[in-house]
């Protein structure tokens, strides 16, 4: 059982945190992982910045251009998490655009997440055909799982066929929305979660795009096995960069 | 309708091993739902009779096919111009955005939204929208609304609304990317009006239709004025690739056709200042579609450089990666110097101010040979207005 299947079968109100690699400082990827470890976090989704991130708002596209402009690279995150499973011990989740990953080379791709301990990955401009044709058979070899996404206009038969394929759990993007641009959870939501919930899908569920507060949180979590947080907590570090206190407090919050 | 061809998008929108539609989820149900449509809509009597209409009495078409008699003694060929300077808005892109309104209407779409880099396809969008009495927001790059600002007074008293891209580059990519975002979160009652042949399928092949009218009308008006039924090249400028896939069109499956597309090289293919995507030649994915595009060694698009905005785009159609990939087209580069020599000597020898994208195809007569009984059409996609301050300032006058 790897460490995905681990925690969805161990846990619920599973809180799951994004952030974009080599924000604010190049070298705070490893920090703000340890610090959200220590603070309680179940599960991270690691962004790797991209120049053109089309689905994202504003707060992560401006924390992907600084971190380009620190230097990042695929290359570089690669060096700063070659020894992560060292001391986190939580389920590590890639997540970018798929532009980068493709001039990278997939197979080295997948073979350097294998060797670093990373457990998924989410591609959302990968498309699902491609990836069942092309490339699946690599990411079970390697144990890596792909991660896909669903929105409310997702209809139910695409939502089981992309269950059927899922190894890790399924991202239900809350809205029809980029990231960051909700403050509370509306009827149609929750009217699009029930629906998901009643299909009866294999995978675990995890809620994302506009959950940012103990309220919007705890609402997704009775619709799903956890929710994640990005923009508020790419915030937060914008503000204080990976000053382990203010995570803390910031995880402790929303739990 | 013409049939598919070897040239011609798949069911899956991939043109040989480019093209395809790389969205995220949020997007999909509005590519799906485009895509089950358009060949139909296309094909209707409704919409083919509407769209020729509007292209007849609107655009002003069919656009002269000219003798271009002093230029053609220079060079000791016949050089014919298509003059889709003429149309209504001063270039080619009318045609995509006359056809795309229709198709958003036939779709019960109520807003319009578009990219723009230089200003001329949000000015075409924004043309059509005020036909159609639809809202229009177009998105375009602040540096760009700094730089273009007649066309942003132009779209706003057309009745559109322009709104600024703040993030990247604040270029045309960013536009492109903030359109993308809009639609993401409207996915009900807007259509996106794409400009160029670019962005995930059903686009590139949609945008090809609809510029198709210019090789239909090439094909016609050549058979009229040489004892041919067909030109020896067909020679187009290349950003995007909108008027060279619509120059092209009707001539692909023609093997005894010289296609030739001329990209902008800006300072030099090498000089790190280019927007010669195909020259670069490195493959990946950019806004939804897999072809050449320009990047770092990290995958990054990078930011292109050309004098001419409209060949400003750090990718290229997929058909067009195809046809090079297929050597079906040549594709040459030429320089901001080149383009600018090239626009001057079409001016004096012809009366003719070509716009500064068109003055690229332009430059391709002084990297070609051609023998005296060739016929030889250059699409001179747009008129130089828009490009008086770059003129004045280059040529001092």
């Amino acid at each position: 059982m790897n460490r995905l299947q681990q925690l969805f079968r161990d846990k619920k109100d599973i809180c799951s945190v994004y952030f974009t690699a080599g924000y604010p400082n190049i070298d705070d990827t490893l920090p703000v992982l340890k610090a959200l470890e220590d603070a309680g976090t179940d599960l991270v989704e690691l962004g790797m910045p991209f120049s053109d991130p089309l689905a994202d708002g504003p707060t992560i596209q401006a924390s992907s251009e600084q971190a380009l402009e620190n230097g990042m690279s695929i290359k570089r995150l690669f060096e700063q998490i070659k020894d992560m499973r060292q001391t986190i011990s939580m389920p590590v989740v890639l997540m970018g655009y798929f532009n980068p990953v493709f001039k990278y080379g997939i197979e080295n791709f997948i073979a350097k997440c294998k060797e670093v301990g990373v457990d998924g990955l989410i591609l959302p401009d990968l498309p699902f055909d491609e990836y069942r044709e092309k490339y699946l058979e690599l990411f079970e070899e390697a144990g890596i799982a792909n991660i896909f996404l669903i929105t409310p206009q997702t209809s139910d038969e695409r939502i089981k066929l992309i269950d059927a394929n899922s190894n890790g759990f399924i991202y239900v993007v809350s809205s029809a929305s980029v990231t960051g641009a909700k403050k509370e959870v509306e009827q149609g939501q929750i009217n699009y979660f029930n629906r998901v919930n009643n299909i009866g899908l294999q995978s675990p569920r995890l809620i994302g795009f506009g959950i940012s507060n103990r309220s919007t949180f705890k609402t997704a979590c009775q619709h799903a096995s956890g929710a994640i947080i990005g923009s508020a907590f790419v915030k937060l570090i914008g503000e204080h960069g990976a000053e382990g206190s203010k995570i803390e407090e910031f995880i402790k919050s929303i739990k | 309708m013409s049939t598919r061809n070897k040239y011609q998008a798949d069911e899956n929108g991939m043109y040989g091993q480019f093209g395809g539609a790389y969205i995220p989820e949020m997007l999909y149900p509005n590519i799906e739902n485009l895509k089950a449509v358009y060949e139909d809509i296309i094909g209707s009597a409704a919409f083919q009779q509407e769209y020729k209409s509007l292209l007849k009495d609107y655009v002003g078409r069919p656009s002269p096919l000219y003798l271009a008699k002093r230029l053609s003694e220079k060079y000791q060929t016949n050089i014919y111009l298509k003059r889709e300077d003429l149309n209504h808005t001063g270039a080619h892109k009318i045609n995509n955005t006359v056809g795309q309104i229709l198709i958003a209407k036939h779709m019960g779409k109520e807003r319009i939204i578009a990219e723009t880099g230089a200003g001329q396809h949000g000015v075409a969008s924004a043309t059509a929208c005020a036909l159609m009495g639809l809202k229009c927001v177009v998105y375009m790059g602040e540096v760009d609304i700094k730089r273009q600002a007649p066309n942003v007074a132009r779209m706003k008293m057309l009745g559109a609304e322009v709104k600024a891209a703040t993030s990247g580059s604040r270029t045309l990519k960013d536009a492109t990317n903030e359109a993308l975002r809009d639609w993401i979160c409207n996915p009900e009652d807007t259509f996106y009006l794409i400009g160029s042949v670019v962005g995930p399928h059903p686009y590139p092949d949609m945008v090809a239709r609809l510029q198709a009218v210019i090789s239909e009308e090439i094909k016609q008006q050549i058979s009229e004025k040489t004892n041919k039924d067909y030109p020896d090249y067909v020679i187009a400028c290349v950003g995007g690739g909108s008027n060279a896939a619509g120059s092209f069109y009707h001539f692909l499956d023609d093997e005894r056709v010289k296609l030739v597309a001329v990209e902008a090289s800006g300072m030099g293919v090498d000089s790190g200042e280019t927007a010669a995507t195909i020259a670069l030649g490195d493959m990946g994915i950019i806004h939804g579609s897999k072809t050449y595009l320009m990047q770092s060694d990290d995958g990054q698009i990078t930011e292109p450089y050309s004098i001419s905005a409209g060949l400003d785009y750090p990718g290229i159609g997929p058909q067009h990666a195809h046809l090079f990939d297929t050597n079906r087209a040549q594709f040459l580069s030429a320089t901001d110097k080149e383009a600018l020599d090239a626009a001057l000597q079409l001016t004096q020898l012809e009366g003719i101010i070509p716009a500064l994208e068109s003055s690229h195809a332009l430059a391709a007569l002084d990297k070609m040979t051609f023998s005296e009984n060739d016929s030889v059409v250059i699409t001179l996609s747009g008129r130089g207005d828009k490009d008086m301050a770059t003129y004045m300032e280059r040529f001092g006058f």
